[in-house]
């Protein structure tokens, strides 16, 4: 509760701004203030990120155009199969569906794209719009499915219910209840994984299932990168799950272990530590088979000796440089501070969407003492920060990636528009190679702002012909590279 | 295959669309709002909607985009979003300091009944609002029209909120020049500057989502039209409309407010809609057209005739919005193409009929139509029936392109994997230069690609 010095931060907001002196209290899980521009999206959204990479169902959303055109194909969830999930459906509701409900078009629309796409199950998203005219889109889908024979999910998405974490609740409710459980699981054996909370962006659920797979361990379902309506109906009779993305699928794992006994564990896929303490705990796990846990050892050493000296390379280029971090869930925080560290950087801002208390101890632990943490922050706060803190890269996605250019710093996108794999060991080179793509790029050094010493800002700025030199990086910080810290 | 699934055989739908070729009415006020100076755009919805909107022009634009939203909940969508707009009102004049606000409705807002306008006064009355700042608003109901309808809606809301008059004449024109580029913005101010017209073009993205960088963040940077210029506006002796769509509605809302008469064109793109536009502005101010003009013009017409013999009965397929379409096929038959198939999810009576007057039974087979289920799947299916040369459209089109193997040449909104479009301007003699250009490049780059060794050419 100690950011009350700097200009630029709502009185209400300063309550989840860190700003990294005084005592650590951080209020979070709280509703945006109204009028802030938050970087924030809706419960639609959070239910359509979720359940969108399953490939092989079709994804209706039952609304006004608007809903679906955005949602459209809008991150790389590879398929290793069919690709209908990339198509966008909208009963593309008219004002006359407003005034008069749109149950029947939503049943004919059903009826009609069943017919023509035959795909194994149909997800129907609820807008903000239906909620308020009260259209029972549950009597719909039970209806269509009892007419057309396969599973017709309603999905409680209203965006007004509050931020992206009620849609991940929304998007895991309508599986538990829907699908879980109503496929034949007796031919899965014991050792066997789901694994949760990742979405095959650039293809790393395959690289995730491949390092199991070694193992001796086989992956019954896919939440959802690469999902099949099949394994979802299956996915009962795993014997573990593991969930990455906390935020959006820990409900599903809770009701797993409620309803079926199902232990879960928490993994990230981020990083060295991270990465294999996700296979270790797995083989820990699995203790009747002690093979297992050696051949984690083996993958761990191997994958490490083969990674280390491309990393080690590239640190050499960014061994003290700063980072700013803001991402959708904050677990994935954790470790992008951690695989930073591994590349010799330190993350002096650092913040998420909608992380909880605990997320915020978490992190307010592991990053350093003087460290800025946000919740729920606007790019105002974010441009004062980087500024204040004289950050080198910035990771965060869409909404900040020109923001961070505006300012002269490099940036890498760790959201669901990267196009490169950045989980496992090989992510983490791709990673690493990423930022350094970013931090050495020769555009920072024409940048006005890299071209006077950055820090304190009452110092004389150097004229715009005085080139950075090596002598000078250490001041400035900047991002050519040439100089040690 | 992504569009493996589209079948050939077309079947009456009118429940769903698939693949629009159209979005929701609240991004495109939120567009117009950033051409004016000092604006900071606001959503009345959920907070999903103005973050949505956000990313698509960020993705189109690659530069940040401002705009704060009503955050509704559950609770304000029971009760009304009063309590919700009063409080964000409040909260972006003390923090964000805009010199004002632009709010749109959503179909949550406007379903739940509320009153904006009384809202919006109420505000002013609580005294909410500082001394000297601006509050401006329009109704943009996502489940009416389109993306563009917004965008218009909005440059009513504009007109409504900040045209002044002078008290006399002023000796200007207003040009409303609809959702283009702010490319086309910059290159519309320089045509009337060449011409030695003074013009108050309103809404001006050009300087707004085009920024250079400074290694500063801008929350409102340097352009946008200003307050002072819309307070003049009422006072000028004409208004020229480019777009039926996206501006006619705001021209003559200037008309009834002020008695500014006003004249709607298509917009400038390819020869001939410039060709109009030209002669308006020149008849409008009462200059005559400069000499360099003609030769922009002639040059235009030079690089048609060097190049006919790649355009000649060519088949084009293309989408967007009306607009766009309209002086687009038009083009298209001046350069000797035929636009054989023409879809947009914006709807509107006019729009077929002027593209079968303007194509005037030129070309056989022709295939056009708009509003709902006017989608990109109507439009493969139409292409795979009568397959095209070519493509024209939003980055939408590439999974058909792809597909289908057809040059494409990304024009529209939104343009999410290419740049150039902020920057390059497509209307007027050059934009129509650089329209061919781009043309010519996907057409001859294929003919080469196809070309058998043996006639494989160095010249073209």
């Amino acid at each position: 509760m100690n950011a009350g010095s700097g200009i630029g931060i709502l009185d209400k907001r300063k309550a989840q701004v860190h700003d990294g002196s005084g005592a650590f209290a951080m209020a979070c899980e709280k509703a945006s203030v109204a009028g802030a521009v938050s970087q924030r999206a809706c419960s639609f959204c959070g239910s359509r990120v979720v359940l969108y990479p399953i490939a092989d169902a079709l994804h209706l959303v039952h609304g006004p155009i608007g809903c679906a055109a955005y949602t459209w194909d809008i991150r790389g969830a590879l398929s290793s199969g069919p690709s209908l999930h990339r198509l966008s459906f909208s009963t593309d509701m008219q004002e006359k569906d407003v005034v008069y409900g749109g149950e029947k078009k939503l049943y004919q629309a059903v009826t009609e794209l069943v017919a023509q796409y035959k795909p194994n199950g149909v997800f129907v998203y609820a807008t903000c719009i239906v909620g308020v005219i009260g259209d029972d889109i549950k009597a719909v889908c039970k209806r269509a499915q009892s007419a057309l024979g396969i599973p017709v999910i309603p999905v409680d998405s209203e965006g007004f219910k509050g931020s992206k974490k009620a849609g991940y609740h929304a998007a895991c409710d309508s599986l538990m209840n829907h699908l879980v459980g109503t496929g034949n699981s007796d031919d899965i054996g014991p050792h066997t994984i789901n694994i949760l909370g990742d979405f095959n962006l650039a293809g790393e659920i395959w690289m995730i299932e491949e390092y199991y797979r070694r193992m001796g361990i086989e992956t019954v379902c896919r939440i959802t990168g690469d999902g099949r309506i099949d394994d979802v109906r299956r996915m009962h009779g795993a014997a573990l799950n593991l969930v990455q993305c906390s935020g959006s699928v820990t409900r599903l794992a809770e009701a797993l272990k409620e309803k079926y006994g199902i232990p879960y564990m928490r993994v990230s896929y981020f990083g060295i530590e991270d990465m294999s303490k996700a296979l270790y705990d797995v083989a820990a796990f699995f203790d009747d088979d002690p093979e297992i846990m050696r051949r984690a050892q083996a993958i761990v050493a191997g994958e490490v000796s083969r990674i280390m000296p491309e990393l080690r390379r590239l640190r050499a280029d960014l061994e003290g440089k700063r980072a700013a971090i803001y991402t959708g869930g904050a677990f994935k925080v954790f470790s992008l501070v951690r695989s930073l560290r591994t590349i010799g950087m330190r993350a002096v801002v650092a913040g998420s969407q909608t992380g909880t208390r605990e997320d915020y101890e978490q992190l307010h632990d592991l990053c350093e003492e003087d460290a800025v943490l946000l919740d729920d922050t606007n790019p105002t706060e974010l441009a004062k920060f980087i500024l204040e803190k004289d950050v080198d890269l910035f990771i965060g996605g869409v909404k900040e990636r020109p923001l961070a250019y505006k300012l002269g710093v490099a940036f890498c996108d760790h959201n669901h528009e990267r196009k490169i794999a950045l989980a496992g060991f090989e992510g983490l080179v791709n990673f690493a190679r990423e930022v350094h793509a970013s931090v050495t790029s020769p555009v920072w050094k024409l940048v006005p702002r890299r071209q006077r010493p950055a820090l304190p800002p009452s110092a004389v700025p150097l004229p715009l012909s005085a080139a950075c030199s090596p002598a000078m990086c250490g001041g400035c910080k900047s991002a050519c590279g040439k100089g040690a810290a | 295959m992504l569009l493996r699934h589209t079948p050939e055989k077309i079947t009456e739908r009118n429940a769903v669309t698939i693949n629009p070729a159209k979005t929701c009415q609240p991004i495109g006020a939120m567009y117009a709002a950033l051409g004016i100076h000092g604006c900071l755009p606001h959503s009345h919805g959920s907070q999903g909607c103005c973050s949505y909107h956000r990313s698509t022009l960020t993705r189109h634009f690659k530069d940040p985009i401002m705009a704060g939203t009503s955050s509704f909940t559950e609770g304000s969508s029971v009760f009304g979003g009063q309590a919700n707009l009063l409080a964000a009102l409040a909260n972006m004049f003390t923090i964000y300091d805009p010199d004002m606000v632009a709010v749109h409705t959503t179909c949550l807002s406007e379903t739940i009944g509320d009153d904006v306008n009384q809202i919006v006064r109420k505000a002013f009355d609580d005294g909410r609002i500082p001394e000297g700042k601006k509050v401006i608003f329009c109704n943009t109901p996502s489940y009416i029209g389109s993306h563009v309808t917004g965008f218009s809606n909005m440059v009513m809301g504009i007109v409504k909120g900040l045209a002044g008059t002078e008290g006399e004449a002023v000796d200007q024109i207003n040009i409303i020049p609809g959702w283009v580029e702010p490319s086309d913005m910059r290159e519309i101010k320089r045509i009337a500057a060449d011409m030695g017209i003074r013009a108050v073009v309103f809404p001006d993205t050009s300087d707004v989502v085009d920024t250079p960088q400074t290694g500063e963040f801008k929350m409102y940077p340097d352009g946008g039209t200003t307050v002072a210029a819309m307070a003049t506006i009422g006072s000028s002796r004409k208004t020229l409309a480019l777009g039926t769509w996206a501006s006619e509605a705001g021209a003559r809302q200037l008309d009834i407010k002020c008695k500014v008469p006003f004249e709607t064109l298509d917009l400038p793109i390819g020869l001939s809609a410039t060709d109009r536009f030209i002669e308006a502005l020149s008849a409008a101010a009462g200059m005559p057209v400069p000499e360099a003009f003609v030769a922009e013009r002639g040059r235009l017409v030079d690089v048609i005739a060097d190049m006919s013999q790649y355009l000649y009965g060519k088949k084009v397929a293309l989408f967007g919005d009306p607009d766009q379409l309209i002086p687009l096929t038009e083009f298209l038959l001046d350069l000797n193409m035929l636009p054989q198939h023409i879809v947009s999810g914006t709807p509107g009576k006019t729009f077929e009929r002027r593209i079968r007057e303007i194509t005037e039974g030129r070309v056989p087979n022709l295939n056009v139509k708009n509003g709902p289920q006017a989608d990109m799947f109507l439009l493969h299916q139409w292409i795979k029936n009568d397959p095209v040369d070519l493509l024209i459209g939003n980055t939408y089109g590439k999974y058909i392109a792809r597909d289908e193997d057809i040059p494409f040449v990304r024009f529209g909104f939104p343009i999410l994997d290419r740049v150039g479009h902020s920057y390059f301007p497509t209307i007027g003699y050059t934009g129509g230069i650089r329209l061919l250009e781009k043309i010519l490049g996907v057409i001859m780059d294929k003919q080469d690609r196809d070309a058998p060794e043996p006639s494989f050419e160095l010249v073209m």
